[in-house]
């Protein structure tokens, strides 16, 4: 309680009680209004308490909730799409590529598909990861890269459970006993000299008659691969396994046999098509 | 009653129980400005005549920019993320001239303010434009300072009432036509009075007339010189720009003191000149005494000057009793020493270097804007990749800012990698077409034979030629291979 009234003797105005390292404050008064305002603030935090949720445990009389709001924009956007996404599942590829718009929609649509569902094991944009995923980024394809083949692989997987799947079966040659540990090297050494990287010219040799009598079949005479039966390219520069000759000669022995699963049932058909049209765009296609 | 420096200890609260403190709140003392003639008040109808055309007229100019484009010569298309100014189209990424622009109206703000005081406050200020509007509608229908107190003062009756109503429906409508205005310069001005008259107009621009119809109503017709004491932090920091030497609204108090009635025929000897007639409080649209000093409240308007000015000529005495003038001069005058006026001082060169400065800076930004812009962005997932003939790709992402109506094309080239192949997704040739007015994105390859890739990370530059123009975008970017 002060004991004193103090006025300020220039300006004839009270002088309030506080005071901070010998400063003091005159009153001088606000108008009502402002007052007011603040009343008003109070009572739309009151308002506010009561339809909105700003207690715990009580969500407002107008059960209203930012989760649900976002439910259901995302609902919106999704409806907005439809209509895209329809067109783009009845359209055949090259004609989905063709046209500028749902071209665009399906590479941006593509990108965020494949960051949910393939990077994993093929990598943040298709760079691919050591132990048998392929790099998609590349121009080398086992199985085909036009749109068509790409669309085919995701949708079917390769040795999926899928009634459709890709599969090609290499023969497990040293496992099954079907060439010698020296054949096998051998084979290793010409597989090497294709792409210029053997060591050994006499052993290359031996191993080109071996491989003409029992690889040329499915990669190819001059080793180039064919895609239709899923048989690597093994005059290239890109090895799945490795590129040195102990890995050749380990993929001869006993063959990886690598899977990828079947995505139809798991994703739409539209959604494949992105997947497909997304791939093909990031650099190799063909 | 006991005196301790410069406070009055007025008595003991406690013994006299009588004695009760000032309240915190205080009620608003209404202001009714008096009607005024003069030089100050001609500039004021001036400038309100001036800024208001400017602010109705401005959305209804038209500038053709062409087909597909809007006409209006000044527009913010927000759906669009567009502003049109005259010739000049500004992006989202351009957001920097609106900054700057801004810039240079605060420096210019402070500039004229330490020359003049507060001539943006009194004459061109919305709130002061649309305040001194709404005082003249009000005079006009309820008559002068004495009728209106006078109204006010009335009990209600239904003249009273009619008069009221009659105030404020021309209030409204103002208002109305204000914030239809504002919508505007956001919306094709013909289409949306168009659909606005009709009813047809959507939601959100619905919101915002009458958010400003609202706004301007309130503010200019109840809220008024309240805004500027306190709502507006202009004010309180405005004698930050002040000094001895700026141009302020002033009281001659060496000449008007001591101040006093005067009877027809007494002589001026040993008296001020100022009769004390208070035609200066009863002018002043926020209701202060000038003879108290320069204040807060006071907006610089001069209105004061000039019934001041009215009065001096009825008693026969020289004007400019109350005038504009500096501190430094009322000093020498009361001292009777010789006038001295300093337009350049520290505070002057410095915002006048920074207004320059900031125009310059905005000038320079205008002459080097470019119709189109190029960014380049290495892939990074993955860095390289090795192609099936050992051949190593580097990847980029070229986005073209195409700011003219019309289609361009552009030829992208690597310079500072021998040997590179350059080709570009999804397309034959190295010709990129870049849609009118719109970003186009493109992914582009560079490839080297592997025994010409360099080891690790190289510069290089993706130059970005206008084909039409032959003016060539250069942009550094890297060029990745294995290291060895």
């Amino acid at each position: 309680m002060p004991t004193k009234l103090e006025k300020d003797a220039i300006t004839g105005m009270e002088i309030r009680d506080h005071e901070w390292d010998g400063l003091r404050e005159l009153n001088t008064p606000l108008p009502k209004w402002w007052v007011y305002i603040l009343y008003a603030t109070i009572l739309w935090s009151a308002v506010y308490v009561v339809l909105y949720p700003g207690v715990p445990g009580f969500r407002g009389v107008l059960d209203w909730a930012q989760r649900e709001e976002i439910v259901d924009r995302l609902a919106e956007s999704r409806a907005a799409q439809a209509a895209r996404l329809d067109r783009m599942g009845a359209s055949d590829l090259a004609a989905v590529a063709a046209d500028p718009e749902l071209g665009a929609f399906a590479i941006a649509g593509g990108r965020a598909a494949f960051a949910d569902n393939c990077a994993p094991c093929h990598g943040q944009g298709g760079a691919g990861r050591p132990g048998g995923f392929p790099a998609l980024v590349d121009d080398d394809w086992i199985w085909g890269g036009s749109p068509e083949a790409i669309h085919q692989t995701i949708a079917y997987g390769i040795r999926s459970s899928h009634d459709e799947t890709r599969v090609s079966d290499m023969p497990r040659f040293g496992a099954d006993g079907l060439l010698t540990r020296e054949s096998i090297g051998d084979v290793a050494e010409y597989v090497l000299s294709l792409s210029g990287t053997a060591e050994d010219p006499a052993a290359a040799k031996r191993g080109g008659v071996i491989f003409t009598e029992n690889c040329a079949v499915c990669h190819g005479e001059d080793g180039r691969g064919i895609a239709d039966v899923g048989a690597p390219d093994l005059a290239d520069a890109i090895w799945l396994y490795g590129g040195d000759r102990a890995s050749v000669a380990a993929s001869i022995t006993s063959p990886h046999g690598g899977v990828m699963p079947a995505w139809t049932g798991r994703l739409d058909e539209a959604t494949i098509k992105m997947l497909a049209l997304y791939v093909h765009g990031l650099g190799g296609g063909e | 009653m006991t005196m301790v420096g410069d406070i009055v200890v007025v008595e003991d609260a406690v013994s006299t129980k009588a004695r009760k403190r000032d309240p915190l709140y205080v009620d608003r003392v209404r202001v009714y400005p008096k009607r005024v003639h003069g030089t100050f008040r001609r500039v004021k109808w001036a400038a309100l005549i001036v800024l208001l055309a400017i602010y109705y007229i401005a959305p209804w100019l038209r500038w053709d920019r062409g087909p597909g484009a809007p006409d209006q010569a000044f527009l913010i298309d927000m759906p669009n993320r567009r502003a049109y100014f005259l010739w000049l189209e500004i992006w989202p990424q351009e957001v920097y001239f609106l900054m700057g622009l801004l810039i240079i109206a605060a420096f210019g703000l402070f500039f004229v303010t330490s020359l003049a005081g507060r001539v943006w406050c009194g004459y061109a200020c919305p709130q002061t434009v649309w305040t001194d509007l709404y005082m003249w509608v009000e005079r006009l229908i309820e008559g002068d300072r004495n009728a209106r107190i006078k109204l006010d003062a009335a009990p209600l009756s239904a003249g009273k009432l009619a008069i009221k109503s009659t105030k404020h429906g021309a209030w409204l409508a103002i208002a109305a036509l204000t914030g239809g205005a504002w919508i505007m310069y956001f919306n094709d001005a013909p289409t949306v009075i168009g659909a606005l008259v009709t009813g047809a107009v959507s939601l959100k621009v619905t919101f915002f007339f009458g958010l400003f119809t609202a706004t301007t109503y309130l503010l200019a017709g109840w809220s008024r010189e309240q805004v500027c004491t306190y709502m507006c932090p202009w004010p309180r920091f405005q004698s930050a720009m002040f000094d001895e030497d700026t141009y302020v609204v002033t009281y001659q108090a060496w000449r008007g003191e001591p101040r006093g009635k005067r009877k027809k025929g007494e002589s001026w000897e040993g008296r001020g000149h100022c009769v004390d007639c208070n035609q200066c409080v009863a002018v002043c649209p926020t209701g202060i005494d000038i003879r108290d000093g320069s204040q807060l409240e006071c907006i610089g308007c001069g209105l004061c000057i000039d019934a001041c000015d009215g009065v001096m000529s009825k008693v026969g005495l020289p004007s400019h009793l109350i005038t504009l003038d500096t501190q430094s001069h009322q000093a020498a005058r009361t001292a009777g020493r010789p006038l001295r006026y300093r337009v350049v001082r520290p505070r002057t060169i410095l915002y006048a270097a920074l207004l320059l400065l900031a125009s310059g800076l905005m000038a320079a930004g205008l002459a080097a804007r470019t119709t189109s812009e190029v960014t380049v962005q290495h892939e990074r997932n993955p860095l390289f990749v090795t192609l099936s003939d050992g051949a190593i790709r580097n990847d980029y992402t070229i986005k073209i800012l195409n700011k003219e109506r019309l289609a361009r094309h552009f030829v992208v080239s690597v310079e500072g990698l021998a040997g590179a192949r350059v080709w570009i997704e999804g397309q034959e040739g190295l010709a990129l077409a870049a849609a009118a007015d719109a970003v186009t994105t493109a992914r582009v390859h560079v490839a080297v034979p592997g025994a010409a890739a360099p080891a690790g990370s190289s510069e290089i530059v993706v130059a970005i030629t206008d084909i039409a123009s032959n003016a060539t975008a250069r942009h550094g970017s890297v060029f990745v291979g294995p290291e060895r």
